[in-house]
C-alpha cells in the first residue's frame, strides 16, 4: 500500500479545463471518495491517478515515486471500470488473471491465485464462463477480482456500481465496504452517488468545475458544508438555502417578505466575520428545523406547501416568501398543521454563506 | 374498403419482388442446370439426363485448370492476407490516435481508392510495375490489388474498431499490458469477425478481378480464372455454353464455400463484457 499525493494537478482537453489546479493527498490504506456531478473533473483525476491521461502541469506522486508521466504500467495500480470491462472472448479465469499473465506468472500459479481471490467473491464457481453468461452482479464482482488479483499498491474505482440496480448496488456496497476494512487498501473512489460516498469513504472530496470545493469526513462534509455548491449538492433532501440580509448591530436577519429573525444571542458567533451585508445565504438542513403552528420566539412564518411520507418520517415543504424551505419531521403520524406554521432554525447548526458562496465563520 | 385495398397493394408488392427476383435468380438458376447438361442452351431446363461431361472436358484445358487453381488462388489468397493485414493495423491506428483531420483523411483515400483499382490509373500503375521488375509477377497483380483495395477495407475496418470500447484497452494497460501485446491478446480477439468480412470481401474482389491481371501479366501460364474462361470460347469469339457454365460453376465455388466457412466460424456472435 501506498499514499497518493496530488500536486496542483491542472488537466485541459482543449479549451475545456477539466480539472483545475487540484492538489489531493490520500493517505496509506485511505479510502477517498471523489464526488461530484457529470463533468465535474472526478473521472479525469481518477484517470490522471491511473496514467491514463497526463496532466498539462502538477506532479503526481505515488508511494515515494513520482509518476506524473509514466504509462500505467510502471504505476503498480489496479482500477475496477464503470462497465467492468471484461473481455468478452476471455473465460472469468483468464480475464481475472489477465494482469498476472501479463507479468509473467505461469499458468498453474495464476490458476490457483485467481481461484482463491474468486472464491473468496462468491464466483469461483464461474470461472469457466464467459463475462457473456454471467450476471451483471458476477461481472461487477469479477471486475473487482482483477483489480485484486495482484496485489497492487492502489485501486481506482470508476463508478463501479452505476450499472447495477437499486438491490444490486446495496449489496455490492456493503461488500466493498467489508473488503476495503479487511484488505486496507489506498482506494480513490469516483461516484457521483452522495450515499455510496458517505457509506464507503474515510474522507470525500466534492468536485465541481475541476476544483475541489471540500475535502473532508463525510460526517463534516455532510453538517457544515464549506459553500453553497456542497450545501446544494449534498443530502436529499439537500440543505436549504435561503438568500437574506444580515443586520448585524440590530441582531436581524431579514428575509423575503419582511419575515425577521433574531439572531441576537448569536452575535457573538457570527460577529467575527458578519458585517451588515446583503447577498448573503443562510444554510439549515431539513431535520434542523423544528416547526410548529404558533408563534414561538425566534421563528419565522411560513405556508404549508405540500406534506410527503417518506416512510418512517415526513418532508414538510413550506414556503418563505417565494422560497421553498423543506422540513424532515421524524414521527409515525402524519403531521397536523396549520396553513400558516413558523419555522425555528436550529441555530447551532445553521450557517451563512457570503456572496461568492462561501461559509463564514 | 381500406382492407381490400391494402390486400391488393401487398399483392402488388409481393408480385413485384417476385418479379424482381425471378430476373436475378434465372442466371443462377442457369448456371446450376447448365453444367449439367449435354446440350446447354441459354435457357434454364432441367437435364432429362444429367451428365458431368462438361466438367471432364473442362478438367483436360490445363491452361483454364491452372489458371483457376493456382493462379487465382495465389492473386486472390494474396490480396486476401495483404489486405486483412494492412487494413487491420491500419485502421487500428486511425481509430486509436489523435490525428487532426483524421475522418477527412479516410475519405479523400475512400475517393482515391477507386482511382487506384480503377482504368484510370491503368498506364500509370503499368509502368511503376515495369520499374520494379513486377511485370507478369503475381506479386504485381497482388500488390496493385491491395492498393486498390485498402482504402475500402480501411473504411470497413474502422467501423468495426470504433465499435470495440476503449475502456478493454484502458483495463488492459492498468493490468500492465504494452501496446504490442494489447493489439494481440485484447484488440484482434475483438476485431476478428471485421476482419474476416474484410478478408472475404478482398478474396471476392480478387478472386474475379480480370482487368489488372489481364494488363499486369504477360504469359499464359499466370493468368488467372477471369481470363482463362475465354480459353472456352470457339474460334469465331462465341462462347461454347455447357463449357463456359461448366467453368464458371467451378469458379464460383471457393467463394461460396468461403463464405459459408466463416460464417460458421465467426456468425458474428458478440460475447458483451461491457454492461452500457
Amino acid at each position: 500500500m501506498a499514499k497518493i499525493q496530488l500536486e496542483n494537478i491542472t488537466k485541459k482537453f482543449g479549451e475545456l479545463t477539466a480539472v483545475n489546479d487540484v492538489s489531493l493527498e490520500v493517505s496509506d490504506g485511505e479510502f477517498v471518495a471523489l464526488l461530484g456531478p457529470s463533468g465535474c473533473g472526478k473521472t479525469t483525476t481518477l484517470r490522471l491517478i491511473a496514467g491514463l491521461e497526463v496532466p498539462n502541469e502538477g506532479r503526481i506522486l505515488i508511494g515515494d515515486k513520482e509518476v506524473t508521466k509514466l504509462p500505467p504500467r510502471e504505476r503498480d495500480i489496479a482500477m475496477v471500470f464503470q462497465d467492468y470491462a471484461l473481455y468478452p472472448h476471455m473465460t472469468l479465469l483468464d480475464n481475472i488473471g489477465y494482469p498476472l499473465k501479463v507479468r509473467g506468472v505461469a499458468k498453474p500459479d495464476m490458476t490457483a491465485r485467481v481461484t482463491e481471490v474468486a472464491t473468496e467473491l462468491q464466483i469461483g464457481d464461474l470461472l469457466e464462463r464467459r463475462p457473456g453468461q454471467v450476471s451483471g452482479g458476477q461481472q461487477q464482482r469479477a471486475s473487482v477480482a482483477r483489480a485484486l488479483v495482484h496485489q497492487a499498491q492502489v485501486f481506482l474505482f470508476d463508478e463501479p456500481l452505476s450499472n447495477l440496480d437499486a438491490k444490486l448496488r446495496l449489496e455490492a456496497r456493503a461488500f466493498l465496504k467489508h473488503l476495503q476494512q479487511e484488505v486496507g487498501v489506498t482506494a480513490v473512489y469516483v461516484t457521483h452517488d452522495q450515499a455510496e460516498a458517505m457509506a464507503l469513504a474515510d474522507r470525500i472530496a466534492v468536485m465541481n468545475y475541476g476544483r475541489v470545493m471540500q475535502l473532508g469526513h463525510p460526517l463534516d462534509v455532510y453538517r457544515r458544508p464549506a459553500n453553497t455548491f456542497v450545501a446544494a449538492f449534498i443530502g436529499s433532501p439537500p440543505m436549504n438555502l435561503l438568500p437574506c440580509e444580515v443586520d448585524i448591530n440590530a441582531g436581524k436577519i431579514l428575509f423575503e417578505g419582511d419575515r425577521v429573525l433574531d439572531i441576537a444571542s448569536y452575535r457573538e458567533r457570527w460577529g467575527g466575520v458578519l458585517k451588515n451585508g446583503r447577498d448573503i445565504t443562510l444554510g439549515v438542513r431539513p431535520e434542523n428545523i423544528a416547526i410548529s403552528s404558533t408563534e414561538v420566539p425566534g421563528s419565522i412564518p411560513s405556508r404549508v406547501y405540500v406534506i410527503q411520507p417518506l416512510g418512517g418520517e415526513w418532508l414538510v415543504v413550506t414556503q418563505v416568501g417565494g422560497e421553498l424551505v423543506s422540513v424532515r419531521l421524524f414521527q409515525d403520524e402524519a403531521p397536523e398543521l396549520s396553513e400558516n406554521v413558523w419555522l425555528k432554525f436550529d441555530l447551532d447548526r445553521t450557517f451563512l454563506y457570503d456572496k461568492n458562496g462561501d461559509l463564514l465563520q | 374498403m381500406r382492407n381490400y385495398e391494402s390486400t391488393f397493394s401487398k399483392l402488388l408488392l409481393v408480385l413485384f419482388s417476385l418479379a424482381c427476383m425471378a430476373f436475378f435468380a434465372l442466371p443462377l438458376l442457369w448456371l446450376l442446370t447448365a453444367p449439367f447438361t449435354p446440350m446447354t442452351t441459354l435457357s434454364v431446363e432441367i437435364p432429362d439426363n444429367p451428365t458431368l461431361d462438361n466438367f471432364r472436358t473442362v478438367f483436360k484445358n490445363e491452361f483454364a485448370i491452372r489458371a483457376l487453381f493456382r493462379n487465382n488462388l495465389i492473386i486472390a489468397g494474396g490480396a486476401m492476407l495483404s489486405v486483412a493485414a494492412v487494413a487491420t493495423l491500419a485502421s487500428y491506428g486511425l481509430s486509436r490516435t489523435r490525428i487532426v483531420g483524421r475522418d477527412i483523411l479516410v475519405y479523400v483515400l475512400m475517393l482515391f481508392s477507386s482511382v487506384v483499382g480503377g482504368t484510370a490509373a491503368m498506364v500509370p500503375l503499368f509502368l511503376l510495375a515495369y520499374h520494379l521488375k513486377l511485370i507478369d509477377t503475381h506479386v504485381g497483380v497482388i500488390l496493385v490489388m491491395t492498393g486498390g483495395l485498402l482504402p475500402a477495407a480501411i473504411f470497413m475496418m474502422r467501423d468495426f474498431v470504433d465499435s470495440i470500447p476503449r475502456s478493454y484497452e484502458e483495463a488492459a494497460l492498468v493490468c500492465g499490458a504494452g501496446p504490442f501485446r494489447i493489439f494481440r491478446d485484447i484488440a484482434f480477439p475483438l476485431v476478428r469477425p471485421g476482419v474476416a468480412v474484410v478478408a472475404i470481401w478482398a478474396f471476392v474482389n480478387a478472386w474475379g478481378a480480370f482487368l489488372i491481371p489481364v494488363v499486369m501479366l504477360r504469359s499464359p501460364e499466370n493468368m488467372p480464372a477471369s481470363v482463362a474462361l475465354y480459353s472456352f470460347y470457339s474460334e469465331a469469339g462465341t462462347p461454347v455454353h455447357t463449357l463456359v457454365s461448366a467453368y464458371a460453376f467451378l469458379y464460383g465455388l471457393p467463394v461460396l464455400v468461403l463464405y459459408l466457412l466463416v460464417n460458421w466460424r465467426f456468425g458474428f456472435r458478440f460475447f458483451g463484457g461491457i454492461k452500457s
